[in-house]
């Protein structure tokens, strides 16, 4: 099914990214081998200048990577109409197999570019611009991803096919279905909120840490990574409900519909934020110790560890807010 | 924060300004880039309008229409099958319809006679018939006229206008002619108790299904017809057709690409010497480029505003003069409707992929080689 506005588009976005950074990858390599900051050979000057474009081409892979991963869901949201069963965004990119994991290889991206960006950023702080090398490396390494999210955004449209019976989301996560979806769906919602908070928690304190102390920068990637997950299941399992005021509709998707308010773009705007920061925070850590980045990685650092210790407690204080809200009774007493 | 907005708002003004110097050139761009918008945005618009109406009329059809096929054909319904599919669970009513074609020698189009259901709000009298706002237009029919039908058995038939069906159901009603049963009987010779199709009205939604698959075993000759698939092909055709349009002007997004590469990286020897100056004066490769960015996005901005609505006006205002014979179908009777407004913020996501996007690839490299001019080289001339 090719022949839809929105798959054009989406299609048209992924490859135009992945065609810039492919026909990019033969400078970087010529950067790799060459650059060397103490030589004042023209080869070297036209080097300096190229890295310009290349942050301004990653800049604006990541802003279209941000733009398609909406579209990529809202359009699954609308072509729900067309298969059988599909209620809505679920059962769309349950269709074929390479729904979800399109959707998941384009926010992988969506964090490495992310993660690369602050990497870069720091990188141009610095007087002698040590991490050159290591990010031309990264930007090659980024290559796989962006290909991998692209032939699976085209296979999966172009196994779409109109009217297969496809379950939509009230069936794929109900609950004794054995797929991971379905696990999370399944998991108790004493449980699902113990790891929610406890999560979040750790992100939250581990980011405040780091701020304070400028210690911990792994752990607050990690507790960040952990963090984003549980929050995923946490939407699935006890979220969703809540706002639904539904006991059996686990769908993350259909939050961000206009029946809901668009109520999910206030949990997932702060969440994809804070995540990005947190991991951003980890990119940074192996070059604390670069002479020249010893200032800069510190400063950079905590703005970050703000930006993900508020973005995580903003998700988690708009989260308990719905479920305040809510008249869904899950738990009782 | 606060200095890298006033940073950016200082950027912004010294792009306004330089834009205003440069008002021929800058004004020939948005007027293409508006035109590319405009055109694309009134593809989208349009299709989008015309399935939503569609989806509005298809929302008080009946969930299942069940018709008999004989040899692969669509036949009568026999007496007895009513009562057969009476006995399903979950069906709320079940009723025969009677409706068919008439072919009109003076228009030289179709008629759709219709008996109308028993409890619908339009119920017409023995010799009488309603008839639709377009066949009222076309055959200049008033309430009160008599107009006569030569049935296909060759004998005349004379009906009174009772009534015009109301213009707000032209979409569906352009053909209509809506007659009594006795009538419809007399008029087409049909066998008694027999019936053109059925339609069941199914309360809960999610048993629809279950029920065209005890249909489909209960009367093995028979074809049930499902509102949502309906609704599925049209939304599929719809969207389909919006696509094909799209790739056809995508030859024009092409060249509005090609021709923003151009004209982004042809640079006066007036703007050479500008950014030298600036780069002379302390601005750094990063600046420039930042400038040039808020240059595409307020020109950006600006095209897409205007040429959207624009588009809005020509799709709502002035009913779409430039792409109905394509997008809209033809008939004789075709019904006169206006499209109700609607904008969509996937819509906008989509049409802003199609226009912006290629608009800012084309434009990455040229602006970077224009940041990058050595102000030396430039003021040397």
């Amino acid at each position: 099914m090719l022949f839809q506005p929105a798959v054009i588009a989406l299609l048209l976005a992924s490859l135009v990214s992945l065609a810039m950074l492919l026909a990019a990858s033969p400078f970087a390599l010529e950067v790799i081998r060459h650059w060397d900051i103490h030589s004042g050979s023209e080869r070297q000057l036209a080097l300096e200048r190229r890295t310009y474009l290349f942050s301004t081409l990653l800049g604006f892979v990541f802003a279209t990577q941000l733009v398609s991963l909406l579209l990529f869901v809202f359009n699954a949201d609308k072509m729900a109409v067309m298969f059988v069963g599909a209620m809505c965004a679920v059962g769309t990119l349950n269709v074929n197999p390479f729904g979800f994991p399109a959707l998941i290889a384009q926010i992988v991206v969506f964090f490495l570019a992310a993660a690369w960006l602050v990497v870069n950023h720091a990188d141009n702080r610095a007087e002698d611009y040590p991490l050159v090398r290591v990010k031309y490396m990264l930007l090659l390494a980024m290559l796989p991803f962006l290909l991998a999210a692209f032939v699976l955004q085209l296979e999966f449209f172009l196994n779409l096919k109109a009217n297969v019976i496809t379950s939509c989301c009230g069936s794929l996560f109900s609950e004794d279905k054995q797929s991971l979806a379905g696990d999370a769906a399944a998991m108790s919602p004493r449980q699902a909120m113990a790891l929610f908070y406890g999560a979040l928690a750790l992100a939250v304190s581990s980011a405040s840490a780091y701020a304070w102390k400028r210690r911990g920068g792994y752990l607050v990637a990690l507790s960040s990574a952990i963090a984003f997950v549980a929050a995923l299941v946490g939407i699935l399992s006890f979220v969703s409900l809540y706002i639904y005021e539904t006991p059996h509709h686990h769908c993350p998707f259909c939050i961000l519909k206009p029946e809901y308010d668009y109520q999910g773009y206030w949990l997932y705007l702060p969440l994809f934020a804070a995540t990005a920061a947190g991991l951003g925070i980890g990119a940074l850590q192996p070059f604390a110790r670069v002479a020249s980045l010893a200032q800069i990685v510190p400063g950079t650092g905590r703005r970050l560890a703000w930006i993900a210790a508020g973005g995580f407690a903003l998700f988690a204080l708009v989260a308990s807010f719905m479920m305040w809200r809510s008249n869904l009774i899950l738990l009782e007493g | 924060m606060k200095t890298w907005i006033e940073k950016q708002k200082a950027l912004i003004d010294f792009t306004l300004a330089s834009l205003a110097r440069r008002k021929i050139k800058n004004l020939g761009l948005l007027l293409v880039y508006t035109l590319i918008v405009f055109l694309l945005a009134s593809v989208m618009l349009f299709t989008h309008a015309l399935s939503k109406e569609a989806g509005k009329v298809l929302e008080n059809s009946p969930e299942v229409i069940v018709q008999r096929l004989v040899a692969g054909r669509h036949d009568l319904i026999p007496p007895d099958y009513l009562e057969r599919i009476g006995r399903i669970r979950g069906v709320q009513k079940i009723e025969g319809r009677l409706w068919g074609y008439y072919y009109d020698g003076v228009l030289k189009a179709n008629y759709t006679f219709m008996v109308p259901q028993p409890d619908a709000l339009m119920a017409v009298e023995s010799g009488k018939i309603a008839i639709g706002a377009t066949m009222a237009r076309m055959r200049g029919l008033v309430p009160g006229n008599t107009i006569s039908f030569r049935s296909y058995s060759g004998k005349l038939f004379s009906f009174e206008v009772s009534s015009v069906l109301p213009n707000k159901s032209e979409l569906v009603s352009a053909d209509l002619v809506l007659l009594s049963e006795a009538d419809f009987r007399a008029f087409f010779d049909y066998p008694p108790d027999h019936y053109t199709d059925i339609v069941l009205s199914v309360a809960n939604p999610l048993e629809v299904r279950n029920i065209a698959t005890k249909l489909s075993t209960l009367l093995p000759d028979s074809r049930p017809i499902l509102r949502e698939e309906v609704l599925r092909t049209y939304e599929s055709i719809f969207n389909w057709r919006e696509g094909i349009v799209l790739v056809l002007l995508s030859g024009a997004i092409l060249a509005f690409a090609i021709f923003a590469w151009e004209k982004a990286s042809g640079l006066s020897a007036e703007e050479k010497r500008e950014i030298g100056i600036l780069k002379a004066i302390g601005w750094e490769t990063g600046d420039v480029i930042k400038m040039k960015f808020w240059e595409g996005a307020l020109v950006s901005l600006a095209a897409f505003l205007l040429g959207y609505i624009a588009a809005y006006l020509h799709v709502f205002r002035f009913s779409s003069l430039l792409f109905e014979p394509v997008l809209k179908g033809w008939a004789v009777l075709y019904p006169r409707f206006e499209l109700t407004p609607e904008v969509d913020g996937f819509q906008v996501a989509t049409l802003f992929l199609f226009t912006v996007f290629p608009y800012a690839v084309a434009t990455i490299v040229p602006i970077w080689r224009a940041a990058i001019t050595d102000p030396d080289a430039v003021m040397r001339g």
